[in-house]
């Protein structure tokens, strides 16, 4: 076969699994009649009705806020927190056995101490909660691209008297930020986790709400319409963020492209 | 033009001059570190130091967190002290019950993550020999990977119910990407040249993935399951305190609803122990499998 009959016959197959595979789900739905699995154009008709956009605002907003408002708390807290223990040997020996409980800790299980502990099952308890987790792989990544930095640089650096803000702005942040970004990334999915359980655990608006009401009113269509919005939200976010990624870290890159490996 | 560290008006020069020091002296504006030796303390102090550090950071917080809730900063009952925490997690640890409980919630860890295993090691590895076959469930894979596992929750309540089987499922299904990632990217990374010499020496193709793809792909291999360890704890876990299937998520479940607060709060200690004793038991295992690794040796000399 020619590489290009090869290649040709990839990418037709590329398109057509997906399409087999969602067909196959349609066939089957309809031959099997099962009310925990709905057809998919029930399920594509329900999804209209809901997200498009009846309850766009009331429910999809707040996930999204909550998620953004987490998710930055832990970036600005995983970096303010990473740099200097990535700097000193000392700091990350008091830090690390806290790291590895609370990161080992399962996440879940704070949701009934963040009620009990907040009062509260709002914004407030959602974003604490979100923010919490989604913040070691930001502080770990942070730490570990802050300690990989080259020690005659910083020491460089140093014995030019360059005051240490503008050592950190200048040379240790730019240099970590590839891994900082990496552990975004991490974050990012995980956040879209928190905010489901959050919601599914106790709320009154979200995605993770029309979930948990969906399952309690045994309303098979709704429940399908919110899973295939969480998985594109998951999948939407994740998306926009490699389109941050690849625009903040050109020069790196470009530079990795240019010196030979 | 002004660069950032241009601040001085005078011109700045290149090469060798008058202004530069002379060898043994510190050039003007240099500051010179100071010797290595002094900057350093002497190993063993370091050594000890490093052993102190954490102990004495951990008391502290133990400590912090007693005092916070004695002096009433939080209330006794949102936060019950370090003290009544541990006495109720020592009392705790004499019942049946919680040893059963944790026993369920590591039973649901150990299948989920032994079936996600035993599904995404060989689709990993046909997917990551085959490009055809890569390239086909591209779409599929990279739709379904980011859904968070949660959403199946309700899902799994209405059909399979409050069963093992619903546990294990979430559990697998989670555990399942990071693996399947993991392995496809380690068959793929595979050196070409060892397996074009296994062939060209007339290995068989199952003798080849035997002792040339998998023993290539075994880091690979072993940083995914150490991620979808850590996922299919959460994942049992979860299906314990949403569906209510026997453990220690149950456990706190119950804990939550009849406002046993010090009980709450030994449980999630309790549970982040276990999470700790898997996480570290998965590394040791990973150490032992990977002695002959160079990742595994970088402190040996």
């Amino acid at each position: 076969m020619s590489r290009r009959a090869y290649t040709g016959l990839a990418v037709a197959a590329e398109v057509a699994v997906p399409i087999a595979i969602l067909a196959a789900w349609q066939l089957w739905t309809v031959q099997a009649d099962n009310q925990h699995f709905p057809r998919l154009s029930t399920i594509l008709a329900e999804f209209q009705d809901l997200w498009l956009f009846a309850q766009f605002r009331e429910h999809v907003v707040p996930s999204l806020l909550r998620i953004g408002a987490g998710f930055g708390i832990a970036v600005l807290a995983g970096v303010a927190l990473g740099v200097p223990l990535g700097l000193s040997r000392r700091a990350r020996a008091l830090a690390m056995p806290h790291i590895e409980y609370w990161r080992a800790m399962p996440p879940p299980a704070l949701l009934p101490i963040s009620i009990v502990l907040l009062h509260d099952i709002g914004d407030r308890q959602k974003i604490a909660f979100i923010a919490f987790f989604c913040l070691f792989p930001v502080l770990l990544n942070t730490i570990d691209g802050v300690r990989a930095i080259d020690p005659t640089l910083i020491d460089t650096a140093r014995s030019y008297d360059i005051p240490r803000h503008e050592r950190i702005r200048r040379l240790v942040l730019p240099a970590a930020l590839p891994q900082i970004v990496a552990g975004m990334r991490t974050s990012l999915s995980l956040a879209v986790i928190m905010m489901v359980l959050a919601e599914y655990f106790s709320s009154t608006s979200g995605v993770g709400y029309v979930l948990l009401i969906s399952k309690n009113t045994f309303e098979m269509g709704p429940m399908w319409a919110a899973i295939l919005l969480i998985g594109l939200l998951g999948y939407g976010l994740n998306l926009l963020f490699l389109l941050f990624e690849r625009r903040v870290l050109a020069w790196h890159r470009g530079w990795r492209a240019a010196t030979p490996q | 033009m002004s660069g950032p560290y241009t601040g001085s008006d005078e011109p700045r020069t290149i090469g060798y001059t008058s202004r530069m020091a002379a060898p043994g002296q510190a050039a003007p504006g240099v500051r010179p570190l100071p010797a290595p030796a002094a900057r350093a303390s002497p190993q063993r102090t370091t050594r000890l130091g490093e052993l102190l550090l954490p102990l004495v950071s951990i008391a502290l917080s133990l400590v912090l967190w007693e005092v916070v809730s004695r002096t009433e900063l939080v209330s006794q009952n949102d936060l019950p002290a370090m003290s009544t925490t541990f006495q109720e997690l020592w009392a705790l640890m004499q019942t049946e019950e919680f040893w059963k409980n944790v026993g369920y919630t590591v039973r649901g860890w150990a299948l989920g993550l032994a079936l996600a295993t035993l599904l995404a090691v060989p689709i990993g590895i046909v997917l990551g020999t085959s490009d055809f076959a890569a390239r086909a469930f591209r779409v599929p894979i990279e739709f379904l990977r980011p859904i968070p596992s949660a959403v199946l929750i309700p899902l799994l309540f209405l059909t399979l119910g409050t069963t093992l089987r619903s546990e294990i499922f979430l559990a697998t299904f989670g555990a399942f990407w990071p693996l399947l990632v993991q392995t496809m990217y380690g068959v793929r990374d595979v050196d070409p040249l060892a397996t074009e010499t296994g062939r060209s020496f007339g290995v068989r193709p199952l003798e080849r993935l035997w002792r040339i793809t998998l023993p290539s792909a075994l880091p690979y291999i072993a940083t995914g399951l150490r991620i979808s360890s850590t996922v299919s704890l959460i994942l049992a876990f979860t299906a314990e305190l949403f569906m209510g299937t026997p453990g220690l998520g149950q456990a706190m479940n119950f804990a939550q609803s009849y406002g046993l607060n010090e009980q709450l709060y030994a449980l999630a200690v309790a549970t982040g122990f276990v999470g700790l004793a898997v996480h570290f038991a998965m590394t040791a295992l990973e150490r032992r499998a990977l002695h002959w690794h160079p990742s595994q040796r970088a402190a040996t000399p």
